[in-house]
C-alpha cells in the first residue's frame, strides 16, 4: 500500500512527462530505460542489524569487526534509528585496554572504530539467542524502546552481519550458548511470513560460517560466509601494544572494500562475492543466492549496505497550472469505479488453501511391525494355526 | 557355570596363579622400571603448548627499559642490609612508598622446633615488606604476586633491584586489570609461609604473625625472582612445590614461550636444551633431567620460594638467574623484559589457570608427561603386591588339606590354619609404636640427648632417630617370646602386610607419584619375596640394603650424581644427615607430609615384613 501512495506522484509526474512533452520513441525509450533503471530495485528504506557474540578480552577481534561495518553502513548513509547494533562486551572500556576509549581495527592504531558517535542498543549480557531471535521477529515486550527494534516493513532492505566463534551448523553466544542454523532459517521464514523484509542480505564471519546458511529457504535471501564447512576463519594482524588480534581477515578485507564504496556508486554484488580471496583469507570464503529472485550482478552494494533514497533530480520545469482533461473525453461512457481495498497483511486464501506438504512414505516404524508381529504371534499360539483357515 | 564358581576351573586358575606368580611378579617390576625409563623417550612425550586461550600467544610489546637503574637499586639495597645486618625495612618502606606504591610490613616470629644449622637458634624473628600496586580502573577482586627473597649475605640483592625496577615500570601503566603485590620477605620459606597465612587467614603450622594491613583480592598466579648477578646466562625454572605439588603446566609453557621469544637461554634442573632429543645423549640427558624431578618431588620440600603458594591453589613457579662461564650475556632490561611479558599475559587471565596438566613430569621444557602416561609404571608395581596377596590368600585357602598330617579327615582344619588375632595383632601393634617413637621422640628427647652426649641439638636429633631406626631391627627376636603363634600364621600377617603397603603405596602416589613410585621401586621386591624360608642372613641383609632408610641414603647420592657434582662417601653421610633434619624440620615448619609418612607408616611396614622374615 505504501508502494502505491508513495509512488504515485512520480508516477503521475511520469506519466504527465511523457504526455505533455514529446511523443517521439527515441525520447520514450530513455525515459524508459532510465525508469527501469530507477525502479530496478523495490525496496524503499533499510536496515541492518549488526551482531558480535563473543565477550572476554581475547575476543577484541569481533567487536572490531562489527563496529567497522556498523562504520561502514553508517557513512554510507543508514542511520542510526535504523541499525541494530549488538555487542556482547565492552572492550573500548576494557580494564585491559591501554588505549581506553577506543577499538582499533588497524595494527598501529591507525583507524579507531569506535569514535564518539556509536549507538549500542544492545549491550553486554543483552545479546542472547533469545533477544536476536526476538529483534528479527519483532516479538517484543511492549515495554522496549524504538532503537532496540526493527522496525522493517515489506519494503525494507535489511543486512545481518554475525561475528564470533562458531562451528559446524551452530554460532556460539556470550560463551554459554548457541544459536543453530535451522533456529536462524526458521526465524528468517517467520520474517518472511509477516513481510518483514523485501530482501535480505546475511553476512557471517565465524569459523565454518557456510555451514549456517545451508538450512535457508524462503525467498529474497543472498548470504555470504567467510569460511567454508571444516575450515577455520583466521584472525587478520595483532597489535602488539594492544596484544590481542584486532581483526579477522574477511571483514577486514570487506572493510577495505566497502571503504572504496560511496553512495553513488554502481558496485553490485559480484564484486562482493570476489572479496577476500583464498589467497588472503586462506579460509574460501562462500555465498548462496539461490533464494534470491534478482540476478546478483544488478544487485547494488548501497542496496543494502547504504540508504539510498530513491531521488531523481530533473531540472525541467513541469507545468501544473494547466487544467486536466477531464475523463469523459476518452472512452465515453462514465464507468464505475471498483471500490478500492487494502492488500491482505497475510495472505490467507493462499495459506488456507495451500496444498498439503508431500511427505515421503516411510515404511511402518519397527515398533508397530514388532508389536503387530507379537500379537499376530500370542493369538495363533493360543489359538492354534488351524484356525487360519477362519481368516482366508 | 561361570569362571570363578566353577570348581574346577577355579583350581585350574589358582594352581597357574601359584605356578606363574613368579616370573609374573619379576616380568611386573622389569615392565614398571621399564616403563618409566621409556617414558624420557622423545617419541613417547609430547610436545609443551598453551592451552589456555585467553593467555594466547606472546604478542605483546614488551618496552621495560630500566635495567641499569635496577641495578643501582640493587646496589643501595645490598648497603643498606649490611648495615643494618637484617632486612633494610625502613629504606625498602620509603623506596616502593616513593615508586607509587601501598606499602604494608608484617612483622612474625617462630620457635623452631630444633635449631637448624642455617639457623642456629631456637627463634626465627623477621618482617615481610609488601607493596600493592592497585589497578587503575579495575575492582580489586583478583592479585597477582611477584616476589623476591632477602637473603642474609650479599645473594638475591639484584632480583630486589629488580621487583623495585618493575614496580616503577609497572605502576605507569594502564592496562592492569589485576592488583600486583610486590613482596620481600624475610627468611625464605619462614616469611613466606606467614605472609601466607596471613593473607588467606589460616594458621596450620603455629606459627606466630602480625595482621596484614593491606590485602588485594585473591590472587591468580604468583612468580618468585631470585637473581644474584648483575648479568645472566641463562634462567632456571623451578616448579617442584610443597609436597611434590606442581603449578599449572601452563605456566612453564608461559615461560618457555617468553624465552624463546627474548631469546634468552632458559633451563630446568639446570639442564639445556638441546636439538637433538632422539639422540642416545639426548635421550639421557632428558632421562636425568625427569629423575632429578622425581627425587625433588618425592623429597616433598619446595625447592623455591613458590612452593608454598601451592598449597592455596595458586599457580607459581620460581625463576632463577643463573651466572656461569658462558660467552652469550643475558641483562638486566631483558630479563626485566621477560617478566613484563610474562605479567601482561597473565593479566589478561579470566578465570584460574586450569586448562592444562597438574600432573605431568618434565624430560625437557618443550615435552612433558602427564600422569596418564606415567601411572602405568606404578601400576605395574602395585600388580605385583596384588597378586602376591592373591596367592598367599590360595595358599591360605588351601592349607586345611596341606596340614592335616595324620590326624585324619574329620579333624577341624580351621585350628590350625587362623591363628589368634592376637598373634597377628601384635606385631602390627608393635611396629605401629616404634614407628611413632621414631616420629616423637627425636624431637622430644632433644634436650636429654645434648646433655648426655657431646653433639648439638640438631645432630642429636638426626642421631636418635637413627638409633631407634636400627633399635627396631632387633624387635622380632622380641615379640616373638610373648606369643605363642601357629607355624603358618606368617601367612596371615604378610597378606595383611602386603595389602597394607599396597593401599599404602597406592594412595602416596595418587598425592605424590614420585614419592610412590620410588618407595614402591625398593619396597615392593621386598614385600613380594620375603617368607620364614628364605636363607635368613642373605635376606636380612638384602632387607636392610632396601630399607626406607637407605632408599633415602642411595636417593641423596643419586640425586648429587645427576646434578653432576658427585659426593664422596664421608659428604654423603653428612648430607644425608641433614636431610633427615630437614625433612623433620620441613614437617614442623610448613606441615610437609614425607616425614610422618615415612616414620608412622612406611617403616612399621617394613618393620613387620622384617618380623616375618624372622618368624620362628
Amino acid at each position: 500500500m505504501t508502494y502505491v501512495s508513495l509512488l504515485s506522484p512520480v508516477v503521475c509526474v511520469c506519466v504527465s512527462h511523457f504526455v505533455l512533452i514529446g511523443r517521439t520513441s527515441a525520447f520514450l525509450l530513455l525515459h524508459q530505460a532510465r525508469a527501469e533503471r530507477f525502479f530496478r530495485s523495490d525496496h524503499t528504506n533499510n536496515w541492518a542489524v549488526l551482531v558480535c557474540t563473543s565477550r572476554f578480552w581475547f575476543n577484541y577481534r569481533h567487536v572490531a569487526n562489527t563496529l567497522s561495518v556498523y562504520r561502514s553502513v553508517k557513512r554510507l548513509g543508514i542511520p542510526d534509528s535504523h541499525i541494530v547494533l549488538m555487542l556482547a562486551d565492552d572492550m573500548a572500556c576494557n580494564h585491559r585496554n591501554p588505549k581506553p576509549a577506543t577499538v582499533f581495527s588497524h595494527k598501529n592504531m591507525e583507524l579507531n572504530v569506535y569514535g564518539d558517535d556509536v549507538e549500542v542498543d544492545y549491550r553486554g549480557y543483552e545479546v542472547t539467542v533469545e533477544n536476536f531471535l526476538r529483534v528479527l521477529t519483532g516479538r517484543l515486550p511492549p515495554s522496549t524502546p524504538r532503537s532496540k527494534r526493527l522496525l522493517s516493513d515489506d519494503h525494507s532492505n535489511i543486512l545481518i552481519y554475525l561475528t564470533g566463534h562458531g562451528g559446524n551448523g551452530f554460532l556460539k553466544f556470550q560463551d554459554s550458548e548457541e544459536i543453530s542454523n535451522v533456529e536462524l532459517a526458521d526465524a528468517f521464514e517467520q520474517m518472511w511470513q509477516k513481510r518483514r523484509y523485501n530482501e535480505l542480505l546475511f553476512i557471517i564471519d565465524t569459523c565454518q560460517g557456510a555451514s549456517m546458511y545451508e538450512r535457508f529457504y524462503s525467498p529474497n535471501l543472498m548470504a555470504l560466509a567467510s569460511s567454508q564447512v571444516g575450515e577455520d576463519s583466521l584472525s587478520h594482524q595483532p597489535d602488539l601494544a594492544i596484544g590481542v588480534h584486532l581483526m579477522d581477515r574477511y571483514t577486514f578485507y570487506l572493510l577495505e572494500f566497502l571503504e572504496d564504496i560511496h553512495p553513488a556508486s554502481q558496485a553490485n554484488m559480484n564484486d562482493l562475492f570476489k572479496v577476500c580471496p583464498k589467497s588472503q583469507c586462506v579460509s574460501t570464503p562462500g555465498h548462496r543466492t539461490d533464494l534470491f529472485q534478482r540476478d546478483p550482478g544488478s544487485v547494488l552494494i548501497t542496496d543494502f549496505f547504504g540508504s539510498v533514497r530513491k531521488v531523481e533530480i530533473t531540472m525541467e520545469t513541469i507545468n501544473l497550472t494547466v487544467p486536466g482533461i477531464p475523463l469523459e473525453r476518452f472512452g465515453g461512457e462514465p464507468h464505475t469505479e471498483t471500490a478500492l481495498a487494502y492488500v491482505d497483511q497475510l495472505p490467507v486464501a493462499q495459506i488456507i488453501h495451500q496444498k498439503p506438504k508431500q511427505k515421503d512414505w516411510h515404511p511402518p516404524d519397527g515398533f508397530i511391525l514388532g508389536l503387530w508381529t507379537l500379537i499376530l504371534l500370542v493369538f495363533f499360539r493360543t489359538y492354534g494355526i488351524k484356525h487360519l483357515k477362519h481368516i482366508f | 557355570m561361570g569362571l570363578l564358581s566353577d570348581p574346577n576351573r577355579r583350581r585350574a586358575l589358582t594352581n597357574l596363579l601359584t605356578r606363574l606368580n613368579t616370573p609374573i611378579c619379576v616380568l611386573c617390576y622389569l615392565a614398571g622400571v621399564a616403563w618409566f625409563m621409556g617414558l624420557a623417550f622423545e617419541p613417547f612425550t609430547l610436545r609443551t603448548y598453551m592451552s589456555e586461550n585467553a593467555m594466547g600467544s606472546t604478542m605483546v610489546e614488551e618496552r621495560f627499559p630500566a635495567g641499569e637503574r635496577a641495578l643501582v637499586t640493587a646496589r643501595e639495597f645490598g648497603a643498606h642490609k649490611r648495615k643494618s645486618g637484617a632486612m633494610p625495612v625502613d629504606w625498602l618502606v620509603k623506596t616502593m612508598q616513593s615508586r607509587g606504591l601501598e606499602v604494608y610490613t608484617q612483622s612474625f616470629s617462630r620457635r623452631l622446633p630444633f635449631p637448624d644449622e642455617n639457623k642456629e637458634r631456637y627463634m626465627v624473628r623477621g618482617t615481610n615488606v609488601y607493596g600493592i600496586l592497585r589497578a587503575p580502573r579495575a575492582p580489586r577482586t583478583e592479585a597477582l604476586v611477584l616476589s623476591a627473597p632477602c637473603s642474609p649475605d650479599n645473594s638475591n640483592n639484584q632480583a630486589v633491584g629488580l621487583l623495585l625496577g618493575l614496580a616503577q615500570y609497572f605502576r605507569s601503566q594502564i592496562y592492569w586489570a589485576k592488583d600486583i603485590i610486590f613482596l620481600v620477605n624475610e627468611h625464605d620459606l619462614i616469611g613466606m609461609q606467614a605472609w601466607l597465612e596471613a593473607y588467606h587467614h589460616t594458621n596450620i603450622t603455629g606459627m606466630d604473625w602480625a595482621p596484614l594491613h593491606g590485602r588485594g583480592g585473591s590472587i591468580q598466579a604468583a612468580l618468585s625472582l631470585e637473581l644474584s648477578s648483575d648479568v645472566v646466562t641463562s634462567l632456571d625454572l623451578v616448579l617442584e612445590g610443597l609436597n611434590g605439588q606442581l603449578p599449572n603446566l601452563d605456566l612453564a609453557n608461559l615461560f618457555y614461550t617468553f624465552c624463546q621469544k627474548q631469546d634468552i637461554l632458559c633451563t630446568i634442573q639446570e639442564k639445556l636444551q638441546r636439538s637433538d632429543w632422539d639422540s642416545v645423549s639426548g635421550y639421557s640427558q632428558a632421562v636425568q633431567t625427569m629423575a632429578l624431578m622425581v627425587l625433588k618431588q618425592a623429597s616433598g620440600r619446595p625447592w623455591g620460594d613458590h612452593g608454598l603458594f601451592l598449597r592455596y591453589h595458586i599457580e607459581s613457579a620460581t625463576i632463577r638467574g643463573i651466572n656461569s662461564f658462558r660467552q652469550y650475556k643475558t641483562d638486566t632490561t631483558t630479563v626485566g623484559r621477560l617478566l613484563e611479558g610474562m605479567f601482561r599475559k597473565l593479566n589478561n587471565l579470566l578465570e584460574r589457570l586450569h586448562q592444562s596438566y597438574f600432573f605431568y613430569l618434565l624430560p625437557s621444557l618443550s615435552r612433558f608427561v602427564s600422569i596418564g602416561y606415567y601411572m602405568p609404571a606404578f601400576g605395574f608395581l602395585a600388580v605385583i603386591l596384588l597378586l602376591r596377596a592373591l596367592d598367599l590368600w590360595v595358599q591360605l585357602g588351601a592349607l586345611p588339606s596341606v596340614t592335616e598330617d595324620g590326624v585324619g579327615s574329620r579333624a577341624l582344619p580351621l585350628q590350625s590354619s587362623s591363628p589368634s588375632l592376637v598373634s597377628i595383632l601384635t606385631p602390627v601393634v608393635i611396629s605401629h609404636l616404634t614407628g611413632a617413637a621414631l616420629y616423637t621422640l627425636p624431637v622430644l628427647s632433644q634436650e636429654l640427648a645434648v646433655q648426655h652426649f657431646p653433639v648439638s641439638e640438631t645432630e642429636a636429633v638426626v642421631l636418635t632417630a637413627i638409633a631407634i631406626y636400627t633399635a627396631g631391627l632387633a624387635l622380632p627376636h622380641n615379640t616373638h617370646r610373648y606369643s605363642s603363634i601357629a607355624k603358618q600364621g606368617w601367612r596371615v600377617l604378610k597378606l595383611v602386610a602386603v595389602l597394607y603397603l599396597a593401599v599404602l603405596l597406592s594412595c602416596t602416589a595418587l598425592i605424590n607419584f614420585s614419592l610412590g613410585f620410588i618407595l614402591a621401586l625398593t619396597l615392593v621386591p621386598v614385600a613380594a619375596f620375603v617368607t620364614p624360608h628364605v636363607p635368613k642372613v642373605l635376606s636380612a641383609v638384602v632387607m636392610v640394603l632396601l630399607a626406607p632408610g637407605c632408599t633415602l641414603l642411595y636417593c641423596v647420592f643419586a640425586f648429587q650424581e645427576l646434578q653432576e657434582a658427585p659426593v664422596s662417601l664421608i659428604d654423603g653421610w653428612m648430607l644425608f644427615l641433614s636431610v633427615i633434619s630437614q625433612g623433620m624440620l620441613d614437617h614442623a615448619l610448613y606441615g610437609s607430609l614425607v616425614y610422618p609418612l615415612l616414620a608412622l607408616f612406611i617403616y612399621p611396614c617394613w618393620l613387620i615384613l622384617w618380623n616375618i622374615l624372622f618368624w620362628k
